[in-house]
């Protein structure tokens, strides 16, 4: 593999709360234009690990590089690392006094200073993308969930990431509304976003991740392409989990 | 005396001379009671510890104390290691100190609200903590606190009639004027009164229309059935 792909590296990260050590030494690489999928059980460092890689929770110990650029001990140049690493969360967190167009425009204005009619400009265009430019003028609470991801997604677009970060995207959408918020995460990963996206879509994982990671008590306890994962023998643990989350769903 | 002859020619010029300095006071006071109140709770809230706790100690010092006490200081001991205000700027001064205290509060009630996604969010774009916080917290942190700042700025109208302990005739101290000079003590201040009562209520109106233009719209008023 070309070194030079490879957009975002995380090496041996660890974080504790308190005395719970939520991650025990998490490395991956990320190539450009790839997507990996974490996967597991509830309170294995899934979502801390997402927020460790952007330093919204700074790891106790371990890196982060962005193109060959530290982001862990950047200081205050990790603003500039957040603008380059997207983010979209579980509940969404749009700015609820602001219209969706308005939403993806902030940090256009505030962070890259580009100007007004540029700005709407792009907003607009990444709204599109998502399909959701004639909602440009609505409310966050005027929307539906999975609407006000899509407008999420165009807000982290919006800065031209060189890697997004999804913690959980659908969690908190029905069935119908998920599905849209994946048709366009679907539609990103075709046209060559790098993507890490923590899930419990296996549809989504088997149809878009390069490779999954499956993540129990902090570490990464099997990794490999979703056919690998589902199919070979020599891994049991993730179809375990699978196996689970089915049952519990046929109850 | 006619009584026509009283109100029409001594009492209402007296109130509205009075009338003037106490919107005046009221002008001078709230907008930087007003700033005043943002910056302290932001520093309470936002600030590291020895500004939090700067703005903690002076929060409890002006709620602790009574105004007129601080009116007193301002105007009467304050000239004795070399601070003199006319009695109009020390008015202003601790109307602005009290103001600021307690809009402080309202405003740090607001802050409180606003969920932590917010924060995080903008931080993840690439905000710094104070681009985060004038652009996204304190936008919807101020519209919370409207009916606790009108509250505060309703307070403040009626104890500009504090000035008058410090020698500002303002509108009560007209009042007092006329009434200690004609014995015409219950019609003078019963039209103070009314006069209190107009300038409140156009605040109450004023306030309704003004939180009517910033609501965002889709957000649900708290009402017992819509629970979100």
């Amino acid at each position: 593999m070309n070194n030079n792909d490879i957009v975002l590296r995380v090496e041996d990260i660890h974080k504790s709360f308190g005395d719970n050590e939520v991650l025990r030494g998490v490395s991956f690489d990320v190539r450009r234009g790839e997507t990996k999928v974490f996967i597991g059980p509830s309170g294995t460092g899934k979502s801390t690990l997402l927020r460790c890689i952007n330093q919204l929770t700074p790891p106790d110990r371990g890196r982060v590089w962005l193109d060959g650029e530290e982001v862990t001990n950047s200081g205050a140049r990790i603003n500039y690392f957040r603008q380059k690493i997207g983010m979209v969360f579980q509940n969404f967190f749009l700015f609820d006094h602001l219209t969706a167009v308005k939403n993806v425009e902030l940090a256009l204005l505030k962070v890259r200073g580009m100007g007004k009619a540029e700005a709407r400009e792009k907003a607009l265009t990444e709204l599109r993308q998502v399909g959701m430019e004639d909602w440009a003028d609505h409310y966050p609470a005027e929307l539906s969930g999975g609407q006000a991801q899509r407008v999420s997604i165009a807000r982290a677009l919006a800065m031209d990431p060189d890697v997004i970060l999804f913690d959980e995207p659908t969690s908190a959408l029905d069935p119908e509304l998920t599905r849209e918020v994946l048709e366009v995460m679907k539609k990103l990963a075709r046209n060559g976003m790098t993507m890490l996206v923590v899930t419990h879509e296996m549809g989504f994982a088997c149809s878009v991740a390069n490779e999954v990671l499956f993540m129990e008590n902090g570490v990464v306890a099997e990794q490999g392409s979703p056919d690998l994962l589902l199919h070979d023998p020599r891994f049991t643990r993730m179809k375990d989990f699978i196996g689970r989350i089915d049952s519990r769903m046929d109850d | 005396m006619d009584q026509a002859v009283f109100f029409f020619e001594i009492l209402l010029p007296a109130l509205m001379q009075g009338l003037v300095v106490t919107l005046q006071l009221i002008a001078c006071s709230a907008p930087f009671g007003l700033a005043l109140g943002v910056a302290v709770a932001v520093g309470r809230q936002y600030g590291n510890p020895v500004v939090s706790w700067l703005c903690k100690t002076y929060v409890f010092l002006i709620k602790g104390t009574p105004l007129l006490l601080l009116l007193f200081i301002l105007y009467f001991g304050l000239p004795s290691i070399g601070i003199t205000f006319t009695a109009f700027v020390a008015s202003v001064v601790g109307f602005i100190l009290c103001n600021g205290a307690y809009n402080a509060e309202y405003i740090r009630g607001a802050l409180i609200s606003i969920k932590e996604g917010q924060m995080v969010a903008a931080q993840a774009l690439g905000m710094t903590r104070w681009q985060a916080i004038r652009n996204v917290i304190l936008p919807q942190a101020l519209r919370r606190a409207i009916p606790g700042l009108s509250n505060e700025f309703i307070y403040l109208i009626k104890y500009s009639s504090l000035a008058y302990m410090i020698t500002v005739i303002e509108l009560s101290g007209a009042g007092k004027l006329v009434a200690t000079k004609y014995f015409t003590y219950t019609e003078s201040f019963a039209a103070v009164g009314i006069v209190y009562l107009v300038l409140v209520s156009i605040t109450t109106i004023a306030v309704t229309i003004l939180e009517k233009r910033v609501a965002v719209p889709g957000t649900v008023r708290a009402t017992p059935s819509a629970q979100l």
